[in-house]
C-alpha cells in the first residue's frame, strides 16, 4: 500500500500513536454503556445486567488500530498521491473514459434484466428466492422510493422527512381496495399512485410558505399523522394487526399466481411448483416501475417544470422574479414525488401480502433520505448505488458469520445494522461530502458538451 | 426623450409586519428612460423594487404598469407582464450553467426567440459566451452580475429593474456594466429603473432620478440637476468619492 521508507518518519508515527490513543479513549467512552454493558432478563423476569469487557476491548482496539493505520499509512499515502498529481499537472477530469464507464448504464440494465435467470442458473430455485427477493426486489423498492424522494429533495430542494407517509398511502390503498372491493393489482397500481399524489398535494398546501428546517419538521409530523391514523382507525385498517392476505398480482389477468387458480402460471407452463416464479415476476414489475421513475425524472428535468424545480432549489426569489409560479412548482414536485412513493407502496403490499403500520415508521423515511443524500442529491446513478450499498449491505450483514471469529460467538451482526449504517454515512460524508455522484449534470448545451468538475462549484449563494 | 408613462407608482406604502418601510412613494418611469433611485442604506430603495414586483405587496397606493393596475398581482404574473428584475445580490442559480441560467430567464413563452436573444446577450457580454458551460457559482462577481442582467433581458422586458448592479464590484467592471445598460437603452430603447448606492455613476447614467430618505422620495430631477445639487452632493456624492 505505501512505501515504508517514506512513512518511517518518526513525527508521523508519534502523531499516529497519539491519535490512536485518543481514538481508543473516545471509543471506550462511546461504547462503554452501549457495548460494554448488556441487560437481560433472568429466570425471575427481573432485569439484570452483566458486563462484556472483552467485546468492549475489541471495539476499542479496532478503533485505535484503525486510527493508527489511517494516520500512519493511509493519509501520507493519499497526500503523496495528491502531491504527485498536482506536480504532474493531471487534473481529475479527463475527457477519455473507459468502455465500462461510457456504457455503464447499459451494462447495468442488461445485468438487471438477466439477474433472476443468472441466479436461477447459479444457485437454483431455492437459493434464488433469497437473491431475487431479499436482494433484488428489496433493493429495487428502495431505489424506486429514493428516486421518488429525489424529485422532492434532490430536484426541488424541499426537505421531506415524512416521505414514508406516501409509501403507506400507496400500500394501504392497494391493501384496502383490493380486500374490500377485489380490484386487481393493475387497476390499483395507478390508483394508489394517484391517491398518494393527492395526499402529496394535501401536504403541499400548508407547507408552501415553509423552507428548510421548518418544512422538515412539518413533513415529519405529517408522516407520523398518517401512521397514527393507520394505527387508530381500527374499523378500516385493523390497527396494529395490519391487513393480511392481500391479493397477489396477476400476469395482466392472463395467468394467476394463486396456487388454487385454474389459470395458474406454473400449471399453464408445466413448471414444477415453486414460489420463485412469482418472485421473478415481481422483480420485473419493480424493475419496470424503477425504469419508469427514472425515465420520467430524466424527461422532466429537461422540461420547463423540471428546470423550474431545480431553479427553485437554487433560489426561490430569483424564480419568482423570472415569472415562475412557485406554488404550482412546489405542488407538482410534492405530487409527482408522492406518486412514485404510492406506486412503490402498492407494489410493497402485493409483494408482502401483508401491511401493518410497523412498516411505515420514521426510520424508513430516514433511510430513504439517507440514500438520496449519500447518492448525491439529484443523481439517479448515485442514488441507485447508495441503495445497493445501504440496503444490500444490511442484507449482507446477515451473512457475515465470519465476524464471529473476531467478536466472539455471541456476536450477531444484524443487531449492529444501525451502528454500521451511521459509520458508513460518516465515512461517505467525510470523503465525498456531496454524495457518491456529487456533480450536477447540465441538461442544456449550446454547441458542445464540456465537463466542469463538481469540485469547482461553490455551494450556496452567488 | 420622455415618452408615455410606463410605470406609475402612486402613494405606495409597504409594511414589514408593523414596520412601515415605504411611506407613500410616488414615482414615474416613462418609456425609453433610464431612471435611477438613490438613497442611503435602509431608505427603502430595494423595498420599492420588491414592491413593484409584488413581494411584499403594497398595503396602500397603486402601481400601474402599461395602463394596468398590478398592485395586487402575484409576483410571477407581474413578471409575465414583462417586468424583469436583476435582484439585489444577483441571485443567479449557482449550480446551473450560464446557458441554463439564461434559459431560465427566457421563461415559458418566448423560447421561439431564444437563439436570437441569446446571441444578442452574448454580443453584449462576450464573457458570458466564453463561460456558457460553466456553472453560475464559479463566475466572478462581475460576470455573475452580467449573467443576472442577461437572464433578466432574456425575458424580453418592457421594463428592466436593476437592484444595485454595482454591489461589490470593482470600478472598472461597474463602468463596463453601466456602459452596457446605456447601450441597451440607446440602441433598443429599453426602459430601465435602477436602484443604486453608487450615486455618482447612477446619476451620470440616468435621464431622471429620485432621492429617497426614510421611505419617502425627497427630491427628484434630471440626473444632471441632482449631480449639481449641493444637498445631494453633500449627502451622497462627496463622501462616496473619497
Amino acid at each position: 500500500m505505501s512505501n515504508p521508507s517514506e512513512t518511517g518518519n518518526a513525527g508521523t508515527m508519534g502523531q499516529a500513536l497519539k491519535e490512536a490513543l485518543f481514538a481508543g479513549v473516545i471509543a471506550f467512552g462511546m461504547f462503554l454503556l452501549f457495548v460494554g454493558i448488556e441487560t437481560y432478563q433472568d429466570i425471575n423476569n427481573a432485569l439484570v445486567w452483566r458486563t462484556r469487557w472483552g467485546l468492549l476491548a475489541i471495539f476499542v482496539i479496532v478503533a485505535a488500530v484503525g486510527r493508527f493505520v489511517t494516520v500512519a499509512f493511509i493519509k501520507p499515502h493519499i497526500d503523496r498521491r495528491k502531491l504527485n498529481k498536482a506536480k504532474s499537472g493531471v487534473l481529475e477530469i479527463s475527457d477519455k473514459k473507459s468502455f465500462f464507464h461510457k456504457h455503464f448504464l447499459k451494462i447495468a440494465l442488461v445485468l438487471l434484466l438477466i439477474y433472476p435467470f443468472l441466479s436461477l442458473m447459479i444457485v437454483g430455485k431455492q437459493g434464488s428466492l433469497k437473491y431475487v427477493d431479499n436482494f433484488g426486489i428489496q433493493i429495487l423498492i428502495y431505489v424506486m422510493l429514493a428516486w421518488g424522494l429525489n424529485i422532492v429533495v434532490g430536484l426541488a430542494g424541499l426537505l421531506d422527512l415524512g416521505y414514508v407517509a406516501f409509501y403507506a398511502v400507496g400500500a394501504y390503498s392497494y391493501a384496502l381496495l383490493s380486500s374490500y372491493f377485489g380490484f386487481s393489482f393493475w387497476l390499483l397500481l395507478p390508483m394508489s399512485g394517484i391517491l398518494a399524489a393527492l395526499w402529496g398535494i394535501i401536504l403541499g398546501f400548508p407547507v408552501l410558505r415553509l423552507r428548510g428546517d421548518y418544512l422538515a419538521i412539518v413533513t415529519l409530523a405529517f408522516g407520523e399523522i398518517i401512521r397514527l391514523v393507520l394505527i387508530n382507525w381500527t374499523d378500516v385498517t385493523k390497527g396494529t394487526f395490519g391487513i393480511s392476505g392481500i391479493a397477489k398480482a396477476s400476469f395482466f389477468g392472463i395467468w394467476s399466481f394463486d396456487t388454487g387458480a385454474t389459470n395458474n402460471f406454473v400449471k399453464a407452463w408445466g413448471l414444477s411448483a415453486s414460489s420463485v416464479y412469482y418472485k421473478i415476476f415481481l422483480f420485473y414489475i419493480i424493475l419496470a416501475l424503477c425504469m419508469l421513475t427514472a425515465y420520467v425524472t430524466i424527461r422532466l428535468r429537461r422540461m420547463p417544470i423540471g428546470r423550474a424545480w431545480e431553479a427553485l432549489r437554487e433560489d426561490e426569489i430569483a424564480c419568482r422574479s423570472l415569472g415562475i409560479n412557485t406554488v404550482t412548482t412546489k405542488l407538482t414536485a410534492f405530487a409527482i414525488g408522492a406518486m412514485f412513493g404510492g406506486f412503490a407502496g402498492s407494489f410493497f403490499a402485493t409483494r408482502q401480502g401483508f401491511v401493518s403500520p410497523e412498516s411505515f415508521v420514521f426510520l424508513e423515511s430516514a433511510v430513504i433520505l439517507a440514500i438520496v443524500v449519500l447518492g448525491g442529491m439529484g443523481s439517479l446513478t448515485g442514488i441507485a448505488i447508495a441503495a445497493i450499498v445501504m440496503v444490500g449491505g444490511t442484507e449482507v450483514l446477515r451473512e457475515m458469520s465470519f465476524l464471529k471469529v473476531v467478536f466472539g460467538p455471541d456476536f450477531t451482526p444484524e443487531l449492529y445494522r444501525m451502528l454500521l449504517f451511521g459509520l458508513a454515512m460518516i465515512i461517505v460524508m467525510l470523503f465525498k461530502p456531496r454524495g457518491f455522484v456529487g456533480s450536477r449534470e447540465p441538461t442544456a448545451f449550446l454547441k458542445e458538451r464540456r465537463a466542469v468538475s463538481g469540485s469547482f462549484t461553490k455551494e450556496g449563494h452567488g | 426623450m420622455a415618452g408615455e408613462t410606463l410605470l406609475k407608482v402612486q402613494g405606495v406604502e409597504t409594511y414589514y409586519g408593523n414596520i412601515r418601510a415605504l411611506a407613500g412613494v410616488d414615482i414615474e418611469v416613462h418609456k425609453g428612460e433610464i431612471v435611477s433611485l438613490i438613497g442611503a442604506n435602509g431608505a427603502g430603495k430595494s423595498t420599492l423594487m420588491m414592491t413593484i414586483c409584488g413581494s411584499p405587496q403594497a398595503r396602500n397606493g397603486s402601481i400601474v404598469f402599461d395602463g394596468e393596475d398590478i398592485t395586487q398581482l402575484p409576483t410571477h404574473l407581474i413578471a409575465r407582464r414583462r417586468i424583469a428584475q436583476s435582484p439585489e445580490g444577483r441571485r443567479i442559480f449557482p449550480r446551473m450553467t450560464v446557458y441554463e441560467n439564461l434559459q431560465m430567464g427566457a421563461g415559458l413563452d418566448n423560447l421561439k426567440f431564444f437563439n436570437e436573444d441569446i446571441e444578442k446577450i452574448f454580443t453584449l457580454f462576450p464573457r458570458l459566451k466564453e463561460r456558457q458551460s460553466q456553472r453560475g457559482g464559479t463566475l466572478s462577481g462581475g460576470e455573475q452580475q452580467m449573467l443576472s442582467i442577461g437572464r433578466a433581458l432574456m425575458a424580453r422586458p418592457k421594463l428592466l429593474l436593476l437592484d444595485e448592479p454595482s454591489l461589490g464590484l470593482a470600478p472598472l467592471i461597474v463602468k463596463g456594466i453601466f456602459e452596457a445598460i446605456k447601450k441597451l437603452n440607446q440602441e433598443e430603447g429599453l426602459t430601465v429603473f435602477l436602484v443604486e448606492q453608487n450615486a455618482f455613476a447612477a446619476l451620470k447614467l440616468s435621464d431622471r432620478a429620485y432621492v429617497m430618505v426614510n421611505g419617502k422620495v425627497t427630491m427628484s430631477g434630471s440626473g444632471r440637476e441632482l449631480l449639481a445639487n449641493p444637498e445631494v452632493r453633500a449627502a451622497y456624492l462627496e463622501g462616496g468619492r473619497h
